[in-house]
Formats: structure tokens, sequence, C-alpha cells
């Protein structure tokens, strides 16, 4: 094989010098301010007193560990059985399907989420309809609940959308076979598309957590800035520039929590792959 | 076919992104050579906008400048909705602005970190139209700014208590307690920013809004804590939509948004707790980095004659310190139709209690700043999430044993 | 029945994640400017967002940003993607593709927060204001859009023979015009579906412009939701209603236009297959 000429070889430098000054970069910055503190008379030194202080957040940090779970799994709930069921209609249905989950896909976060706020709000939509009804009002707005809706409402499709692209891609000589060798509706279910899909559910678990547990609009609208997950602590801590060496400390510990999940994510799909063949 | 179709829309891609790059290359050349650009940076919902008719004040602005000094000036204006917020942009220095209209103690901290300049008031003739309370040798209302060297007056007003009359009973009113009262809870909404929150809890409880002791703002945060319970949210400027479509019973604001949101919701009303309440005044200033201060001066100028200061007025609702606009008969008539007692309400400082706050020292703020993100963490975790996600920990560890026995069990084969 | 209950089931999940962009885009028509209750019909909103020169400038800007960003993105991940492919270190070739990756892997907000502290490390050195802006806002799109484009590039580089660079090259092209003759026609599907994932991730993106935006340059995400943090606008509405209407016609297009393909490439199979 021949070398790479000059030009092949250098054809990447750009490249690579773009990701270091603007990918590498930044983060040796998160991890510089992380680690250092400005002090009175404006000198900067080495301190591990940012994260220590993260001690005060900790409850923050369940909250929004637990909220984000909590969203994965009930859209994992809803979103499997919403993917097999479009994968058994007409391709001519599951097309238009297909434009239907990605429509609130490409359009913009900000506005489902105040939409959502606007028809849950204590005088909204919904609460007047109840009101009508003579029935009492639901006090969403401001409460765990609401985030949790917004999450699950928000990030639904993306849940959705792997699921159904590895359940289409499923041969159905599978399940054919399946139900010829006398497997129930069930046994078919969880021992043959269950398993072939995992990489999908592994997916869109990723896509559904990730944004979740870094949100900071969905907990401002729809926790009504009372209830202060990670993503509205940075936010708010990185507005004010004394306080940006602990935003950056925060930061850093939520970086390192998500690549371990995303890992440990990676390898249970790595041990199921193992179990289906 | 595809493939056509992929040159089609890559030839057609590269034609719209030549055409909008020269294009925005050519307005940027333009408005470099001849425009200068004015950054404004105000409260939101501070300024008319020309919606609904009335005049949009930076609009006019630019064409009386031109009309007068025959030069185009461009106005770039945008919004903060915290004394805080506006800080921290400020001194983070992305933007240079030129003019900026922070609070009474803002400014006095913004004059003390040496971030204002002084004023050439030769540019500002209208200053003739404030009032001798707020400028002038026997000014009352400059104690943020002695003999107001670095500021103009825009508006000033008081904080109150909005309630909706629906929702709350009337019996209830008239003191802070109602934003304490658990009758009410998930309906009331208090301040986002630090100062006026716990100001409402200082207020309340009778101390002194300006202490520099730990243990009395501690006092407070423990007030704030009792409250966190029965508060729907923390929020500004949202306030307007959440109760103007009845979203929420209770709010402490600023008094002239009353009237804006009033106008929307005649169920809504409006009062000064009897413990006392906050008076503010904002200023308009320049900040030291601005690149265009005689243009700065002369928006200040402008804002201060008759037409834009009364179309301010009557947009905001707030107090204005100016005399054309006080006396002004068509604003008069303006007030009293949106509200018989408007004018009065908001003019108004017999009887009430009120006091402003002042500039704290860099360790108070510290200390309150510490405070505050102490009170916006402390989050009581549900003993509900606790069970729903433990049983989901449960049943993932529970399937992956099973499932790990299983394969080994397999593999043994 | 079976049938039924799935149908019900899709029918249930689509109208709950349609409700509230529905009640949006029927209240944007509304008269009275309230949700509280409809009032008549009338476009008087959509008339005052097109009065709204902050809205329109917004668009401008979000339009141009997206552009232009998703054009330098596609020109750097290109040649990026060329380089790796002769990239003769394993390790190297892996350290690059993990790291660019780390944008579409981190959150968004760590990378908005990186790079202002970036941004605001480099103003402080050379003593600039004004320096958020177009400029940053250009960095940091072109950077997150780089991992969709080299993530699009890739697979059609691999696909391709490296022997047939080798032929042209022997045959006395130059490596540069070897690769723009024989391999840059063979990939530019995958630079097309590269650049649009980038102008789009860019158009949509708001928690990365939040952190390191200014003022003075907003796009539309960032004008929605300066709108939502204060008295909301009910021209906002209508912006919204024509956004969810826009981004309906595209993917209607897309997926009618590629239809279209398909049925005009089966009925030329077929026709063959009849001759």
């Amino acid at each position: 094989m021949k070398k790479g000429s000059v030009f092949q070889r250098m054809a990447a430098a750009p490249h690579i010098v773009w990701m270091i000054m603007f990918i590498v970069a930044p983060m040796l910055f998160v991890l510089y301010f992380a680690f250092t503190e400005t002090t009175d008379s404006g000198k900067v030194i080495f301190t591990f007193s940012n994260v220590a202080s993260l001690s005060q957040y900790t409850n923050v940090f369940i909250l929004s560990i637990a909220f984000a779970l909590i969203a994965t799994v009930v859209c994992l709930l809803i979103g499997y059985p919403l993917a097999y069921f479009m994968s058994r209609t007409t391709p001519k249905m599951q097309k238009i399907l297909m434009v239907l989950i990605m429509l609130p896909m490409w359009c913009n976060l900000l506005i489902r989420t105040y939409a959502l706020m606007a028809l849950l709000d204590n005088g909204g939509l919904l609460n007047s309809f109840l009101e009508s009804l003579g029935l009492d009002k639901l006090y969403i707005v401001g409460s765990d609940a609401g985030v949790i809706l917004g999450m699950v409402y928000d990030f639904l499709p993306y849940m959705v959308l792997p699921i159904f692209t590895t359940m289409s891609k499923l041969d159905k000589k599978y399940i054919e076979a399946a139900h010829d060798l006398g497997c129930s509706s069930w046994q078919t279910m969880t021992k043959v598309i269950m398993p072939l899909t995992v990489s999908g559910v592994i997916s869109g678990v990723t896509m559904v957590f990730v944004p979740s547990i870094s949100t900071f609009y969905i907990s401002q609208k729809l926790g009504a800035g009372k209830i202060d997950l990670i993503g509205d602590t940075i936010e708010r801590l990185f507005k004010n520039p004394s306080t940006y060496n602990v935003g950056a400390a925060i930061s850093l510990v939520m970086m390192v929590l998500i690549l371990i999940s995303v890992w440990v994510m990676n390898k249970f799909s790595d041990d199921e792959g193992g179990i289906i063949v | 076919m595809k493939k056509l179709l992929i040159k089609i829309i890559s030839a057609s891609l590269c034609v719209i992104m030549l055409l909008s790059l020269s294009l925005s290359l050519a307005s940027c050349e333009e408005e470099e050579g001849k425009v200068k650009t004015l950054y404004v940076y105000n409260w939101g919902e501070y300024m008319s906008d020309g919606s609904e008719g009335s005049l949009d004040s930076n609009a006019a602005f630019e064409e009386w400048y031109y009309k007068t000094y025959g030069e185009r000036v461009k106005v770039t204006y945008s919004t903060f909705s915290s004394n805080e917020d506006m800080y921290a942009k400020l001194s983070a220095g992305a933007v240079s602005y030129d003019v900026i209209v922070p609070s009474d103690y803002m400014i006095e901290r913004l004059i003390k970190e040496d971030m204002l300049a002084p004023l050439d008031y030769a540019n500002i003739p209208n200053i003739k139209n404030i009032v001798p309370e707020f400028y002038g040798p026997d000014a009352e209302f400059d104690y943020y700014d002695e003999g107001n060297v670095y500021s103009v007056p825009y508006f000033y007003g008081m904080i109150g208590i909005i309630y909706n009359t629906d929702m709350v009973d009337e019996a209830d009113t008239g003191s802070w307690d109602l934003m304490w009262n658990e009758k009410y809870s998930g309906n009331i909404l208090q301040f986002n920013n630090s100062r006026d929150a716990f100001g409402t809890a200082q207020y309340f409880l009778g101390l002194d809004v300006n202490s520099a002791d730990e243990a009395e703002w501690r006092q407070a945060l423990e007030k704030l804590r009792d409250q966190k319970e029965i508060l729907q949210g923390y929020v500004m400027d949202e306030i307007f939509n959440k109760m103007q479509g009845n979203s929420a019973a209770i709010s402490a604001y600023y008094a002239g948004d009353f009237l804006t949101m009033y106008e929307e919701n005649d169920a809504l009303e409006f009062y000064y707790p009897e413990e006392g309440t906050n008076l503010y005044v904002d200023a308009m200033c320049i900040p030291k980095t601005s690149q265009n201060k005689l243009i700065a001066e002369r928006y200040i100028d402008f804002m201060l004659s008759e037409e834009p200061a009364v179309a301010n007025a009557e947009y905001t609702y707030y107090a204005s310190p100016n005399r054309l606009v006080r006396e002004n008969e068509e604003y008069k008539a303006y007030m009293a139709e949106i509200k018989e007692d408007a004018y009065d309400k908001i003019y108004t400082t017999e009887n009430i209690k009120a006091t402003p706050y002042k500039n704290l020292s860099d360790k108070t703020l510290a200390m309150v700043n510490n405070l505050w993100e102490e009170l916006k963490s402390d989050i009581d975790v549900s003993p509900t999430i606790y069970i729903i996600c433990i049983s989901i920990v449960g049943s993932l560890v529970f399937f992956g044993v099973f499932f790990g026995i299983r394969k080994k069990k397999r593999n043994s084969y | 029945m079976k049938k039924f209950l799935q149908s019900g089931y899709i029918f249930l999940v689509f109208a709950l994640l349609y409700a509230p962009i529905a009640v949006l885009i029927i209240f944007s028509f509304n008269e009275a400017g309230s949700l509280a209750e409809f009032s008549g019909f009338s476009f008087v909103w959509y008339e005052e967002l097109f009065n709204d020169e902050e809205a329109l400038t917004a668009l401008k800007n979000s339009l141009m940003l997206a552009i232009m960003s998703s054009l330098i993105a596609t020109v750097i991940g290109t040649f990026a993607a060329l380089g790796l492919r002769y990239m003769r270190s394993k390790f190297l070739k892996a350290t690059v593709t993990s790291i660019t990756n780390i944008p579409m892997m981190n959150p968004d907000i760590v990378t908005g927060v990186s790079m202002m502290l970036l941004f605001v490390a480099v103003m402080t050195i050379i003593n600039a204001n004004d320096f958020m802006g177009f400029g940053t806002m250009l960095i940091a799109h072109t950077t997150f859009n780089l991992p969709y484009v080299l993530l699009s590039v890739m697979p059609r580089f691999n696909q391709l023979d490296k022997s047939l660079s080798e032929a042209a090259q022997d045959l006395g092209c130059t490596p540069a015009r070897a690769f723009f003759k024989v391999e840059l026609p063979e990939i530019v599907p995958g630079i097309v579906s590269g650049m649009m994932l980038g102008f789009t991730m860019s158009l949509d993106d708001f928690v990365i412009s939040h952190f390191v935006s200014s003022p003075n340059f907003q796009t539309l995400p960032l004008y929605v939701y300066n709108q939502t943090v204060h008295n909301v606008k009910f021209s906002m509405y209508a912006l919204c209603a024509i956004i969810v209407a826009t981004i309906l016609a595209v993917l209607l297009i897309v997926n009618f236009a590629g239809s279209i393909g398909v049925y005009k490439t089966q009925r030329k199979a077929m026709g063959g297959a009849r001759k």
C-alpha cells in the first residue's frame, strides 16, 4: 500500500487544530476553573474547596439523577410498546407515523416546553376544563410531577425513534420462526423481539437520560424556578463571574457522572448482546 | 434520479449560501461604514415598544437623532430581569453597553467599583424637566448618587403585593403575612432575585434590609425556607403571564407592573404592606466602557423630553420623576381610565413606610449570595421519589442478576 | 380487537404529544391574545410578528449562522475524514475521532459553559470588550456541527476503495487532484447529509448559544427564550406556529420527494424487466 501523500496527511490538520482549540482547550478551562480560586488579592491559587463545597448540592444531584431516571423509565414504558405497535402497521402508515414522531423532535425544545406549560399552568386550559367539569384543579406546574412530565413529553420521541428503527429493520422471519417453533406471543416478545432491539433501547435511553439530567429550561418553566436541578444550578452560577469556579466544579462532576453512566450502559448492552446469541 | 436530486440540492444550497454570505457581508459593511450602534440595556417591559399603537421610543430616538444631527444611529436594545443579572453581564465585559438602567443600590455599587462615567449635563439640557425632589440641590431621592453625577432618574416606585380577588379572601390582605399564608399554598410567587426576595422576609420580620449582621440575614433565610414549601415558584417577569392568566393568586412585584397586569385581568388588586416596603429609583447611567458617550447622553436627554417620557410612563405605568409627565393632562386621563386610583397608587408615598435598599459591603454581598444559593439548593427529595427510584434500580439489578445467571448457566452447557 | 387496541394506543400517545402544540397553533389565531378564551379568528398576531424587527433580525441571524457554521464544518470535516482515512497511527486516529465526538456525548450545557470559559479567558487576556457575538457563536456552532459531518462522511469514505485514488495517481493525478476528481464525487451524498444535519442542529440550538451569545446577536431560539422569561407577546405564538408548519412542510417534502424517487425507480426497474 502506498503511503499517504502530504496532501492526504495534512488534510486532517485544520480539524485537529480546531479540535484542540475549541474542544480540548475549553475542557481544560473547566478543569482549571474547577480546581482554582481567586483570592481577595487577585491571586489564583490551586484549591479543592470548589469541589468540597459541592456537598451543599447533594440533594440537587440526587433529585436530578432521580428525575432523569424516572423520566427515562417512563419514556421506555410508553415508547417501547408504541414503537412496537408502530412497526406492525402498514408501510405507508409507518411512513406517516415516522414524520409525526420526527416533527416534535425537530421542533425547538423551548417551544414544546412552553406550550406544555401554557396548557398545564394553574390557570391553563387543562385546569379550566377540569373546573368546568366541577373537578379539583391540578397544581402540576411547580411540582416534581410537572418537571418529570415535561421531561417525558419533550424526550419521548428520542426514545421511540431509535427503537422503532431497530424494530422495522428486524427480520420478520425471526418472529415467524419463533411462532413456528411454538412460542406464544409473549414468549416471542421477551425471547426474540426484546433481545434483538436492545441496541435501539440503549441508544434511546442515552438520548433521553443525558438531556434530562442536564436540562434547565424544563425545570425553570414546569418547576417554576422552585425545583433546581443540576442544569439550573450551573446556569445560575455561570451568570455571575464570582461563582464560575463552583459552577465549573459542578459541570466537571456532571460530565464524569454522564460518562460513567454512558459507559455502564454500553457495558450493559454488550452483556445483553451476549445473551442473544 | 437520486444523484440528480442530490446535485440539485447541493447546487441550490451553494447558491443560497453564497447569496446570503454576500448579503450579510454587504449589510455589515453598510452598517459599519455609516451607522453607529448604541447599546441600551434596560429592564424587561420597561420602555414603550410601539405595540398597540404606542410610540416606539427607540425608533423615535433614531429618527430624532437623524433629523437633529444628520447622523444615523441604530439602537440595539436588550433587556435584563434583575439588577444582579445586569451586573454579571456588565462585569463579564461581554458587551460594552452605552446606556444602562439599574436600580439605586446597584448604581451605588457600580459607582463604588468605578464602572460608571460621569455625565456631561451640557448634553442633557432636558434635565430641567426632572422635579426638584429627584434632581437639584434639594433633591431627596439622590441618596444613591449624591448630586446625580452619574445617573439621571428614569422611573421610581415601590414594591407591593398583587393578589387575585377571586381567589384571595379580602380579610387576609394588608400585610406581608399574605405571602406566608398556607391557605394559598401553590398559588404564591416569590421574586427570583436575592435582594428583593430577602427584602420581603426582612420587611415582614421588621429587620433592617441593609443590615451587615449575618444573624439577621439568616433569620430572613429561615423565613424564606418556611415559605418555599407553599410557593408555586420563584419567578421574575413570568409573573405577568401567571397573574394575568389566573395561574397564581399572590405575588410581590413592582407597583407599575400591577397596572400592566390589571389592564388584562381586572380581578387583580394591589396594596402596600403595612410593615413597610421598598422604594426604588431606576436611573439611566453610562458605563465607563461606552464607546459612544455623546450619543448615549443625547439618548438620555431624548428620553427626558415630553413625548417619549409620556409614552414610556403610559407603557410602564411606573411613577415618573419628570415634571412634563406629571403635569400632562392626557397622561392623567389615561391613568384614570386604566384604574380610578391608579395615579394616586403610583405617586403617593405618604403614609407608606418605604425605605430604599443600600449597597452592601463586599463581604455582606458575598454572604447574601451564599445564603441565596443555600435557599435555592435547599431541596427536599420526597419519599415517593426515593421509593420509585429504589424500585427502578432494584428491578434493574434483579434483571441483571437474573440474565447474568441464565447466561452463565447457558455458557456452562 | 387487538388491532383496535394497538391503533388506539398509537392514537392516544400521538394525541397527547400533539395537544400542547395544537393549542399553541390554534390560539395563535386568537384575536383576543389570551389563552383563556377564543374570541375570534384573526391574523393580527401574524401581522404583528412581521412588523417585529427583533424577530425578523433573529430569523436572519439564525439562518446566516446555520448556513455559515454548517458550511465551515463541512469543509473542515470532509478534509478531516480524508486525513483520518490515510492516517497511519491507529492511536492518533482513535484519539481524534473520540475527541471529535465529545460535543456530541457531553450534555449541551457543559459544552456551552466550557466554551464560555474559553472565550472569557481569551477576552481578559487580550483585554477586549464586545467579544461575544457572531464570532463566538460561529465557533461554537461549527464545533458542535463537526462530529455530525464526520459521522455522515466517514462511512461513505469507508465504502470507497482506496485503490481508486491510487489508480488515479498512477495515471498521473496529484493526490489533491485525485481526491477532488475521484473521491469527492463519490462522497457527495454524505457531505450533503452532513451539511443538512449541521444546518438543522445549528438552527435548533439554544443551550450552547445561551452561554456564548451576547444581546446584540440574537438567534431565533434565543428570541423565543427571551420572550418566555418576560411578558410573552402573543406574536410569539404566531412565530411558533410558523416554525412548526415549516418543519412539517420540510419533513413532508423530504418524504414525498423520496417516495417519488422510489416510485420512479420502481417503475423503471419494472419497465426494464418487461423489456
